[in-house]
């Protein structure tokens, strides 16, 4: 299993947000991209994940050449993509089922997240930060090769921040292959950096 | 300046090859125009000669002016279809230009078309307006392009809008015979005895000539104008890009 | 795919309100109809299954505009598209469940309408039959204009405008068979079959090009 990002190319508006990036990412491996507001992080970590279409260059999986890549990818905004009229449970629920291939269920992922005593609460009565954790625990509900993370721990305090990081670990441990989007050292050894320069707003 | 200006001109057209066209719509639209003039005065000559019909008198004439019309609003929206199916598989910035540059060339037509209509139909039928199958399936062709103008104004960016309007149209184009065939059916159902029919008779030759020429007069005429509304566009587009690039350029 | 349906039917029924504002707005168009052409009740009966149609094909359009926008404020339609299920299937259980929630409502309303119009039970059953088939279609066919004017921060009113004009033949076959069942000389069948058409065809175009709109159009 190994990701590869060849000059990949983006342009949003007609400009072009990312100029010819590439790396390459082996079972395990993280990917920290930072750089200033604007830089295209955001932009990037979306085309990866197919919600943008991709210039020129591209982004494969080997050994999965033959569906899309968004399809291996978990993928976590700035949106949480929760309901807010719905319980955690249930929005877990459902993403499980939608997602497929199930992998831990919804209690265990709250346990590792420190959020049991919500499972049952409608998303709406919780604080920024509790559903970002359960936006978390989504990615630890169905098995996905990749995890896309943009800025995974706005509105986490410090200790969940930690939860995340402690999350992070175990994933690539156990073999995913992660992007984030992050200032937070991930702490885990073999992380990749890629820091990406302002664009000039060149149009593409 | 010269070398901020380049890319941009370069760059987001390069694939889109608008460069191109612009020089291929400078070459032919003064050709093109000169030859619309030609076939519209040549049509125009010809239906002033034509006879008069015994039985509309030169309430005919109006039919001259109408009936191209209303096939241009049917030629129009297939070339808008067309332009939808390259933005959709090429993904084509030109066939997106074609799409928004027609539209309200389609519904000028169709208004046109619409208005003479009624004009002919006030002696004829007694009223301006008669809920007749084709007038009314003109009608909602009519609100079917004023609805995809709309679309097309309501993008902040214009690339932005590119696909759906594409879509919209489409999906319009695989509706409309639908709708047509259910305007039919409902005229049928409700036909009102007092209204006299128009019933066309086999097309005399001293007729039909003049108005062959005159379609293709009008089908020259939408093809000036369109390709002039394509120009516009573009130059529209590459101004805009250009304020955008200045803008982040005096950050 | 069940579990979509069920998570949109769930969230219609929790935030509430949806349902019930949709059958309130096709009570106050039918309400608006006798104000209009006068209490007469032979006139009202008589145009009973044109205003029944008219209601519930304005009250269908509300909350057209919301079906993926909500989707996408949420960041919910980025995790929808990325995966592997046909997008058209998607599409289709999403209108599914939004006409479950606002269409069939309506339907089931408009029995107690007809009453109020003073209709025959035979109108009131053959309009009633007529929405439950028809009403499908202005839902399939508002998932295009929905899709296209997704990114659009007022898109309610366009989507009506887009979408209105193509649904005028689920207006004509729709009324034409519930005329048919009661007048002696009109068709029933046709107009009947022609709208069970419609619904179906619709049910394939609609999904298929907003789906092709979501999926290829991510920002």
């Amino acid at each position: 299993m190994k990701l590869t990002v060849k000059n990949l190319c983006v342009n949003r508006a007609g400009r072009r947000i990312v100029s010819a990036v590439s790396f390459s990412l082996r079972a395990g491996e993280a990917l920290v991209v930072t750089g200033p507001n604007g830089s295209g992080k955001s932009t990037l970590l979306r085309a990866v994940a197919g919600l943008l279409p991709i210039a020129d260059g591209n982004a494969t999986l080997e050994g999965c050449e033959d569906d899309p890549l968004r399809e291996h990818c978990h993928y976590l905004g700035h949106q949480n993509g929760l309901k807010p009229a719905l319980t955690a449970r249930e929005n877990l629920d459902f993403w499980q089922h939608f997602l497929g291939s199930p992998d831990s269920s919804a209690k265990e992922a709250f346990e590792q997240l420190d959020l049991s005593h919500a499972l049952d609460l409608p998303v709406g009565y919780l604080s920024a930060g509790q559903q970002r954790r359960v936006a978390i625990a989504r990615l630890l509900m169905t098995k996905k090769a990749i995890w896309i993370v943009d800025e995974p721990t706005t509105g986490l305090d410090k200790a969940s921040a930690k939860l995340f990081t402690g999350i992070a670990k175990s994933y690539c441990a156990s073999g995913g292959i992660l992007i984030a989007a992050t200032h937070l050292p991930l702490g885990i050894g073999k992380t990749k950096s890629l820091e990406l320069a302002p664009h000039k707003g060149v149009p593409a | 300046m010269a070398t901020q200006t380049k890319p941009s001109t370069e760059g987001f057209w390069s694939f889109a090859n608008p460069s191109k066209f612009m020089g291929f719509a400078n070459r032919t639209i003064p050709a093109l125009a000169i030859t619309t003039l030609i076939a519209l005065a040549a049509g125009m000559f010809m239906v002033l000669n034509a006879p008069e019909d015994y039985q509309q008198g030169s309430s005919v004439l109006i039919m001259f002016v109408h009936v191209p019309a209303a096939w241009l609003s049917m030629m129009i929206y297939t070339v808008m279809a067309c332009s939808a199916v390259g933005t959709i598989v090429w993904r084509h910035p030109l066939a997106d230009v074609s799409l928004r540059a027609a539209a309200p060339l389609g519904a000028v037509f169709t208004f046109l078309a619409l208005v003479t209509g009624s004009l002919w139909g006030k002696p004829m039928w007694g009223t301006w307006w008669e809920w007749d199958a084709r007038m009314t399936s003109v009608l909602i062709l009519l609100i079917i392009y004023l609805g995809l103008i709309a679309l097309s104004r309501a993008f902040e960016e214009p690339a932005e809008g590119a696909q759906p309007l594409a879509i919209m149209t489409l999906t319009g184009f695989i509706i409309v015979p639908v709708i047509k065939f259910s305007v039919n059916w409902w005229n049928t159902l409700h036909q009102p005895a007092s209204v006299m029919r128009f019933d066309r008779p086999a097309m005399d030759a001293a007729f039909l000539y003049p108005l062959l020429v005159m379609a293709i007069g009008y089908s020259l005429l939408f093809f000036t104008l369109h390709f002039m509304s394509m120009r516009n566009e573009i130059l529209g587009r590459r101004i805009r890009t250009m304020k955008i690039a200045n803008a982040q350029e005096g950050r | 795919m069940g579990a979509l349906l069920k998570r949109d039917i769930l969230i219609a029924i929790r935030s509430g309100g949806g349902a019930l504002t949709g059958v309130l707005f096709f009570l106050v168009v039918v309400i608006l109809f006798p104000f209009a052409i006068g209490p007469d009740t032979g006139t009202l009966a008589r145009l009973g299954p044109a205003i029944l149609w008219i209601g519930a094909l304005l009250a269908s359009l509300l909350g057209l505009d919301r079906l993926f926008a909500q989707d996408r404020e949420d960041g919910s339609l980025d995790l929808i598209v990325m995966q592997a299920h046909p997008m058209a299937l998607t599409i289709f259980v999403k209108a599914a469940a939004h006409w479950l929630v606002t269409g069939l409502p309506l339907v089931l309303a408009a029995p107690l309408f007809g009453i109020m119009l003073n209709m025959e039970p035979i109108a009131i059953a053959a309009t009633v039959t007529t929405l439950a088939i028809g009403t499908p279609a202005i839902a399939f066919i508002g998932t295009v204009g929905a899709a296209v004017s997704v990114k659009l921060p007022r898109g309610g009113l366009l989507i009506s405008v887009l979408v209105l004009p193509l649904v005028i033949p689920v207006l004509i076959f729709g009324v034409a068979a519930t005329i048919g069942a009661l007048e002696e000389p009109a068709p029933f069948t046709a107009p009947f079959l022609l709208l069970c058409a419609v619904t179906l065809f619709t049910a394939v175009l609609g999904p298929l090009a907003a789906g092709y709109m979501l999926r290829h159009s991510a920002d």
